[in-house]
This record gives structure tokens, sequence and C-alpha cells, in this order.
């Protein structure tokens, strides 16, 4: 005979459940995406996942869910300036895409109309029964932009997809292709003024000899809990540089899904953390090298203060033909609070015997003899400490060719730092 | 400027006491030499100076234009004008040489109530001063004293020291793995300092140092007291007969 344990459902899964019952149906999506939606609610029913689940370990999102508010936004939510002057801005605005902006040689369309007329379909498909991102977005995904970037192009200037809240609940796709020989930037900002609930699921292909640099800026406010996901697939010798910041928000899940499908692919993955106040912030990454001659560098840094807690899981997983594949990965965290802590998970599956993978963690606190130094020179102790935290992320930010993007980075990091160093 | 009275200070951690009741008195226009054998509380005195933490004042006190420093935290002893080069310069990997000047002058000008450098002004600045040690401005590119060698470590900290024109600059060591050329250099860039208005106190194992720069009065630091004082003779004799003779007995 089966037991059946019947868990009491906690407020966040009630609420969801029932906002899927009455929303459901008026949702955008032909028979092919209410499939997707139902089999996603499906994964709800199950509850959030707790910390048993090995890919939820360190963030328990059925405790630190335990609500989410209704769908209403708060008021207005107004497009950001670009991070990089002159961008091509694409804003999602409470859920809602603003209608397309023409980019030459590049073709936009919103999310509605492409899960309207089923096309999106296939993008709605979840990945095992631990992708609870993907669910409650699938769920409930009613907006986006879709980007194709033409083979051989090379896009005058970045392109920036906001997806911006005054509250509520959002739930946004975007679905970029970057097709072969083609080159481009994107600047994926998720940000807001409101206490909102928020996922969002990128999925970036990226065709053969394409080359990419991705940059997900996750700045919500304090009362903000957000899931994030990118999916990235990349082709033959295509080169992407993947660069993480997230700087906000109270809980946090940001994960990233790559595939190095095509022989030749190389990666770039950089991630800043800067974690304040009572954050909780957990970047996951699951990274198939599927191809031969593959390479992926991963480096993630982290700066720890009040009492915010922060996890990276980094699985790298070596398929058996994958041979020569090179793969390096290093968490290294700042602590500059006693409150605060962090978690580094690193996990290398391989399955080919002719590759080489590393990995390693540090945690450290900042070193009293800079400190003394820099304070021996009149600098008072705020500005020494952070110039010592700017040092410690100086390294990944400057490895972006950029100069503007750098340059913007490192604004965004002297801000952090004066509020909450 | 400088009045040390019966200073004394212990390592903070383990609680070793090592200034056991310093008394030593610095003029402006003074370029006073603290010399002494190799544990006598030489680097720890220039510690407790600028103001390390890893040091505790448990007696004594230390006037600076007669007022007390020891409640001052480190920034606010370097932008009140008490300069430390460094025996050994930290290494700050990530800290441009560049904007580690730049922040520098101008906390300490700020804490001053002056107005901040602009920066072609504090361009100039920097490439004079740099001309005069004959350093390479490349050198500047680099993180703060990453990859420098002993000698560009010294010249970096009196590069630091020229810019941010201290009143009482305490020289620890600088002479240590300086060849005679970049001692020479070294020497002409602190000689330079001398004005009516500054102190400078040069902290040395060796006479040789004294050749170059050479001082008003002379102070034999052992076992964490001023054990003798004298002019510039003292430093010759010191050289001549070593230590064991000056402390005597004690020795």
């Amino acid at each position: 005979m089966n037991v059946q344990t019947q868990i009491k459902r906690t407020a966040a899964e009630e609420a969801l459940l029932a906002a899927f019952a009455e929303r459901g149906t008026k949702l955008p999506g032909d028979a092919k995406v209410a499939e997707r939606r139902e089999e996603a609610v499906l994964l709800l029913q199950r509850g959030l996942p707790n910390r048993k689940v090995e890919a939820w370990h360190y963030t328990d999102l059925r405790r630190l869910l335990s609500a989410v508010p209704s769908f209403d936004a708060g008021g207005p939510a107004a497009p950001r300036a670009p991070l990089l002057e002159g961008s091509f801005v694409l804003p999602v605005l409470n859920g809602v895409a603003t209608p397309p902006l023409a980019i030459d040689g590049v073709a936009v369309s919103k999310v509605a109309d492409r899960l309207a007329d089923g096309s999106l379909a296939p993008l709605l498909r979840l990945e095992g029964s631990d992708d609870t991102v993907s669910a409650i977005n699938a769920a409930f995904a009613a907006d986006g932009f879709v980007v194709d970037v033409p083979a051989g192009a090379e896009v005058a200037a970045p392109i920036e997809l906001q997806n911006i809240q005054a509250g509520g609940q959002v739930h946004t796709r975007f679905a970029v292709t970057v097709g072969e020989g083609a080159k481009a930037t994107f600047v994926e900002r998720q940000a807001g003024e409101g206490d909102a609930f928020v996922s969002s699921v990128s999925h970036l292909q990226v065709e053969d000899d394409a080359e990419v640099l991705w940059l997900i800026l996750q700045e919500q406010p304090e009362g903000a809990n957000h899931l994030g996901r990118i999916s990235l697939t990349m082709g033959k010798r295509a080169k992407v540089t993947l660069f993480v910041m997230n700087s906000g928000g109270k809980l946090v899940r940001q994960e990233l899904r790559i595939v190095a499908e095509g022989e030749g692919s190389e990666l770039r993955l950089r991630g800043v953390n800067l974690l304040a106040g009572d954050t909780h912030c957990d970047v996951t990454m699951v990274l198939d090298h599927a191809a031969p001659h593959t390479v992926s560098t991963e480096t993630i840094r982290n700066v720890v203060t009040g009492r915010a807690e922060g996890a990276f899981q980094g699985q790298i997983r070596v398929a058996r033909h994958a041979q020569k594949t090179d793969a390096k990965m290093a968490c290294n965290t700042l602590l500059l609070s006693d409150e605060g802590g962090f978690s580094a998970k690193p996990e290398l599956e391989i399955f080919a015997d002719d590759v080489a993978c590393g990995h390693g963690a540090t945690v450290t606190e900042i070193e009293a003899d800079h400190l003394f130094y820099l304070m021996a020179r009149g600098i008072d102790e705020k500005t020494a400490r952070g110039l010592l935290v700017k040092a410690f992320l100086a390294e990944v930010v400057e490895e972006l060719e950029n100069e503007q993007m750098v340059d913007a980075l490192e604004a965004r990091l002297n801000t952090w730092f004066a509020e909450h160093g | 400027m400088l009045e040390i009275k019966n200073l004394h200070a212990r390592i903070a951690e383990d609680g070793t006491e090592i200034l056991r009741g310093v008394n030593l008195t610095v003029k402006a226009g003074e370029v006073a030499a603290i010399m002494g054998p190799n544990g006598s509380g030489k680097s720890t005195l220039s510690y407790v100076l600028a103001g390390r933490e890893d040091y505790e004042v448990t007696e004594g006190d230390i006037l600076y234009n007669g007022e007390s420093i020891l409640e001052m935290d480190p920034a606010e002893r370097a932008a009140a004008g008490i300069f430390l080069a460094f025996q050994y310069p930290m290494e700050i990997p990530g800290v441009a040489t560049m904007e580690f000047l730049k922040v520098a002058m101008n906390a300490q000008r700020k804490a001053r109530g002056e107005e901040e450098l602009k920066i072609p002004e504090l361009m100039k600045r920097v490439r004079a001063a740099a001309e005069s040690l004959s350093m390479d401005m490349a050198m500047l590119k680099r993180p703060l004293n990453v990859g420098f060698s002993g000698g560009e470590k010294k010249r970096a900290e009196i590069l630091q020291m020229k810019l941010l024109e201290p009143k009482l600059c305490i020289l620890d060591e600088t002479d240590s793995g300086l060849d005679i050329d970049a001692l020479k250099i070294v020497a002409d860039g602190v000689n330079a300092l001398r004005s009516p208005d500054r102190a400078i106190v040069v902290i040395t194992h060796y006479q040789r140092l004294l050749d170059y720069i050479v001082p008003d009065t002379v102070h034999v630091l052992y076992r964490g007291r001023v054990a003798t004082s004298g002019d510039k003779e003292l430093a010759v004799e010191l050289e001549k007969n070593g230590y064991a003779g000056l402390v005597g007995e004690a020795a």
C-alpha cells in the first residue's frame, strides 16, 4: 500500500496554483502552449523544492518563498536609461513588452504574439523535475521579446533587454538567436521599484562562429524576489562571454544552463555577486561540454556584507566524446562581515579521458596589512576598504574588452559600496 | 614637533612588550636618526607612530605639535601630516598605482579643507616627482607595488612622500635593499624635503644611509628604550665599535 503524505501547501504554493486556475486560460498561447503550461503546473502542484532537492540544497525555495504578491503592479513601470549609451533598448514593463523598436537588420517580435501563434511552445518545455524556475515561468509567462540576429550581421550597438517591475508578479521570457558568424552584445537588465515576485527566463542560441557578449544585470530592490534563468546553446567555434552581476533582491536565484554543443566553442563565464543586508543569492550553473575541443572558464567573485547569504553551484559535465575539453572554474569570496556567508559547490562529472578540468574556491577577508598601508596614506577606512573590494573585483570586470562597459560596471561597484560598504 | 614620552607598547595579539619607555623629542627642521640592533624596537616604534592596530600603547604618550595622536587612526594621522615610508611596502594587486596616488592626495587635501587636484595638475606633479627619482612612469601604470623590485618599492615610497608633502617623515630602513646608486637617488629625494618646518626621522640599522642623509641628532634604541643620544659623530662611532660598546654592559 502506498502511503501518501500530504504536506500542507505554503501560502506561496496555494497562491500560485490559485492564480493559474484564475488566469491560466487568459494567458496568450495556442493549444500547444496551453499544454506546456499545464505540464508546468503539474510540477508546481508537487510543491516548491526544499533543501532536500539537491539542485536547491542552498536555497530552500519552499521556505524562503513563503508568500507571493498578487499580480497587480503597484503602479506604472518606466524604462531605465541603458547601461551603455547608444544601446537599443527593448523594455518589458510590468510584464508587458513595449512595441518593438526597429533595429537595423535584426528581427524583433513580442513573446505574446509568438505564444499566440504557438511558435514559442517548444521553449516552454521543462528540463527535469527540479526545473522549478522554468515551471513557474512557463505557467505564467505572458510577454517579452524574441530577437533574431541574422547570419553574418554585426549589430551596431548593444541591445538592452529590460525587465522592469513596479510590484506584483512579473513572468517574462526572452528568446534570442544569433546567426552564423554574427556578432552582438546584449544586456539583460532585471530591475524595478516594487516588492515584486519576478521570474525571467532567457534563451540564447549562438550559432556556428558567432560571437556574443551577454551581460545579466540583476539590480532588484531589496524587497523583490527574483528567479532568473538563462539557457545558452553554443554552436561550432561560437565564442560567448556571459557576465552576471547580482547586486540586489531579497531572494535571488540565477540559473545558468549552458550547452557547449559545437566543437571548438568557447565560453567565458564571469560572475560578480554583491550581497548586502538580508539578501539570499544563489547562482547555479550546469554546463555541458558536449563536443570535443570546447573551452570554458568560469570565475565567480562574491562580496558579502551584512547578514547576506550566497551560494554558487557549478556543475561541469564532460561527455564521453568531448575529448580535449578545457574547463577552469574558480569561486572567490570576500567576506566583509561575520554574519554573512557564502557556500561554493563545484562539481565535475567527466566521462572523457583526455581533458583538463580544474576548480578552486577561496574565502578571504580584507587584509589588515593592505588596509593599514592605504590608511597610512591618509585614505579613510571606508574609502580604503572600498578600494580593496574594487581591487578584488577589478580583475573580472576589467577582463571585458569593452571599455565603456568596464566603466559602467565599475561605477555600479562604487555606488553599491558607497551604500553598503 | 614630535614628543614621545615614556612610551610603552606591546603586540596586541600576544601581549609581548616591545617598547619599554621611549623618550624622544624631534624639533621642526631636525633630521633625527634612530639606530639600534635588530629587535630593539625600531620598526615597532615606526608602526606605533603611524597608528598600526597590531600594537597597543599601554603607557606614555605621543605628542605631535603638542597634541596627543594616540586616539587618531592611521588615516587621520596621515592627513595631519605624518608619513611612514615602510620598510616592506605592501603589494596590493588590483589597485592601480596612479588611482591610489590620486585618492591618497585628494583624501589628504580634503581632510585639510583644500580643493581636490584636477587630473592634469595631478599628472604634472606625479611626473615631476617620478622624474626626480629616476622612476619610469610606466611603473605607475601597474598595480601598487606589484612586481616592483625592492629598490623600486623604496623609490615609490619616497615618491609618495614627495607628493603628499608630510610634516613628519618617518623612514623605516629605507636603505635596505638599495644599491649605492639607488641609495643616492633616494637620499637626494629625502634631502630635497628638508625644510625648517619639517621633521625627518630616519630609522636605520647601518650608518651608510647617514653618509647621504646627514642627521642632526642620533639616538640608539636598545631593548625598547633610547639608550643613548648624540650627534652624527655617534653614528660614526657606532659604525666603528658596534652597538655592544655603546650600550655597554647591558649588551
